[in-house]
């Protein structure tokens, strides 16, 4: 697998979803790190990450500076391309500020910035990303953000829901997200924004494996396709 | 030309940060508050002098970059 992650000034999750990507990926292939001013991407790329973090210190709204930094027109057009994009925790405020995804992340609904494990349900395995799990199953994933809270529009809720695009929803709602969304896909089911970090529970060192199953849903979507 | 840029929450949108403000307002003994809304406001310098071109150039900045239209509107304000 071909994957390479957009680096940020203040990105800080960069590096572990490097090490997830690389453990499914084959041995000679090592993720590509890319800084935000580069204006084009290597080709014959497989997956896009875009990671967590605090790109442009938050300033004005998080992510919105990153997504219109030079780079992102590249992973616009590679998202519109059919191209795989992941965004975790500021990664999807990025995709949702660049227009990939629809939505916005608000100031979570206590205030406080929130970081522990919490339970997260898997609400769709018809997905490039959740193929390896089970539909409905639970599953614990680390968040760590104070701006989680996604917000949508009465139509755009619908529509996610009629179209099967909410991939993640929270078990105990920890930020005031509308319909405890966690995770939504596109609408080609190609682009995943998730607030809780997959990367940060991929072996059993860290305490848990269930993120995981994540990043080998994309390698299997990817190689059996 | 000096511009001032008026960023608000869309009706609707909770704003749990006016919520917190409004309570520590309730707190500090202020009576009477029915709603507090917190927004942001943005000032900028421009060469432009034409009023319209102005304007125009600062909504344009506002779509692309200073309001999310997703959750805010935007008030231009040439000063």
């Amino acid at each position: 697998m071909r994957a390479a992650v957009i680096q940020f000034p203040g990105s800080n999750c960069d590096r572990d979803m490097a090490v997830a990507l690389d453990k499914v990926s084959d041995n000679n292939k090592q993720t590509q790190m890319i800084w935000h001013k580069e204006s084009g991407l290597p080709h014959g790329l497989d997956i896009i990450a875009i990671p967590g973090g605090f790109s442009f210190g938050d300033y004005l709204r998080c992510g919105a500076i990153a997504a219109r930094s030079p780079i992102m027109n590249a992973v616009v057009d590679f998202a519109k391309k059919g191209g795989y994009v992941l965004g975790v925790c500021n990664g999807f405020q990025v995709l949702t500020e660049s227009g990939l995804l629809p939505g916005a992340l608000m100031r979570n609904s206590d205030l406080k910035f929130i970081c522990k494990n919490i339970k997260l349900r898997v609400e769709t395995t018809s997905s490039y990303f959740t193929s390896a799990y089970t539909n409905g199953e639970i599953i614990n994933v680390p968040i760590a953000h104070h701006d989680g809270n996604y917000n949508a529009d009465q139509k755009t809720l619908d529509i996610l829901n009629n179209d099967d695009r909410i991939a993640f929803r929270y078990i105990n709602n920890p930020n005031g997200s509308m319909d405890d969304i966690a995770g939504i896909l596109s609408e080609n089911r190609r682009v995943l924004g998730m607030m809780p970090h997959p990367e940060r529970l991929n072996d059993p060192l860290l305490g848990g494996i269930d993120g995981n199953r994540l990043f080998e849903s994309i390698t299997t979507s990817l190689f059996s396709a | 030309m000096k511009v001032r840029v008026h960023i608000t929450l869309k009706p609707g949108v909770l704003d749990p940060q006016g919520a917190a403000v409004r309570r520590s307002l309730d707190s500090l003994g202020f009576d009477g508050i029915e709603k507090v809304r917190q927004g942001k406001v943005i000032e900028l310098d421009l060469k432009e002098a034409d009023v319209l071109k102005a304007t125009a150039q600062v909504e344009k900045m506002c779509e692309k970059l200073l309001a999310n239209t997703v959750i805010e509107n935007y008030l231009v304000e040439i000063l």
